[in-house]
């Protein structure tokens, strides 16, 4: 049995960290351009368009669509900052919810992309999320099979995988 | 690639379902912090988790000197929409029986600290 020093060393540590992973049967440099091209990235998941500028400090920012903005949601609903792009393997970002003044708020998190060749014409796709000072946008982001909004990183992956496999998304 | 048999296999076992709900509450833990949680040998613990991470159900990460497991819920996602989306029209019901299914028989092992 543990000592219960060992348990209340690490108070909260790391539980602000999440990740996604999925494996998808493409190219790595298909599964990047579905990720930052704008003629992908709207074509599955929330299908807001998202533009980057990729290099370090360039700007990222997720263009609302029409259905959200008959929702009254601003033009630009997520925006952000690119840290690191590595075509087609690493993209690291910041992000920003600014569905309104408090998500705006919570302040930007950083999200990792990383694209890495498997086995069989299989590539493994994982999404590490810090949402550390940003709950609101931890509980959008991490939600499982809600009813509303969705099912953050993991449906949107799911799509990904059902865009790049199949040509087809679910609506 | 990860085998949606392997998946199944991996949940049909309540000590695994309760460590990916132990990661669910707190994601990041190390092996130490989750055997805390479980009556069972360190190698017991040890074994489930091998089995999670086989099935992609979980995700390790070494920080350090320290070995962290992270839930990774996409394999689920993936069953959900191949098996449940299929049905459309029962999505909502057998969602709930699911849910009902699954509060009624799961049933997790003592914790140490009770």
């Amino acid at each position: 049995m543990p000592p219960i020093a060992q348990a209340s060393l690490r108070p909260e540590a790391n539980s602000t960290t999440h990740i996604h992973q999925i494996y998808i049967k493409a190219e790595p440099g298909a599964i990047w351009d579905a990720i930052t091209s704008p003629e992908w990235n709207g074509k599955y998941g929330y299908r807001g368009v998202s533009h980057y500028e990729l290099k370090p400090g360039g700007k990222f920012k997720c263009i609302a669509n029409e259905q959200m903005r008959s929702y009254g949601l601003p033009e630009v609903i997520v925006d952000g900052e690119v840290i690191e792009a590595k075509p087609p393997f690493k993209l690291v970002q910041t992000y920003r919810f600014l569905f309104n003044e408090d998500h705006k708020k919570e302040g930007f998190t950083r999200i990792s992309f990383e694209i890495e060749e498997t086995s069989g014409g299989f590539c493994r796709l994982t999404i590490t999320h810090d949402t550390a000072g940003a709950p609101m946008m931890a509980a959008a982001t991490q939600s499982n099979f809600s009813q509303e909004g969705g099912g953050g990183w993991d449906w949107i992956l799911s799509d990904i995988k059902t865009l790049l496999e199949t040509g087809k998304t679910m609506s | 690639m990860v085998d949606e048999d392997l998946v199944f296999k991996a949940l049909a076992d309540s000590s695994r379902r309760f460590l990916l709900d132990l990661l669910h509450k707190r994601d990041g833990q190390t092996l130490g912090e989750l055997e805390w949680e479980l009556e069972m040998t360190r190698f017991g613990v040890m074994k489930h988790l091998k089995v999670l991470e086989e099935a992609g159900l979980i995700v390790t990460r070494r920080e350090g000197r320290e070995k962290l497991h992270f839930l990774n819920a996409v394999p689920i996602r993936l069953i959900h929409d191949r098996w449940i989306d299929k049905y459309k029209e029962r999505e909502l019901s057998a969602l709930a029986d699911l849910k009902t299914t699954l509060e009624k028989t799961r049933c997790p092992p003592l914790r140490k600290r009770a």
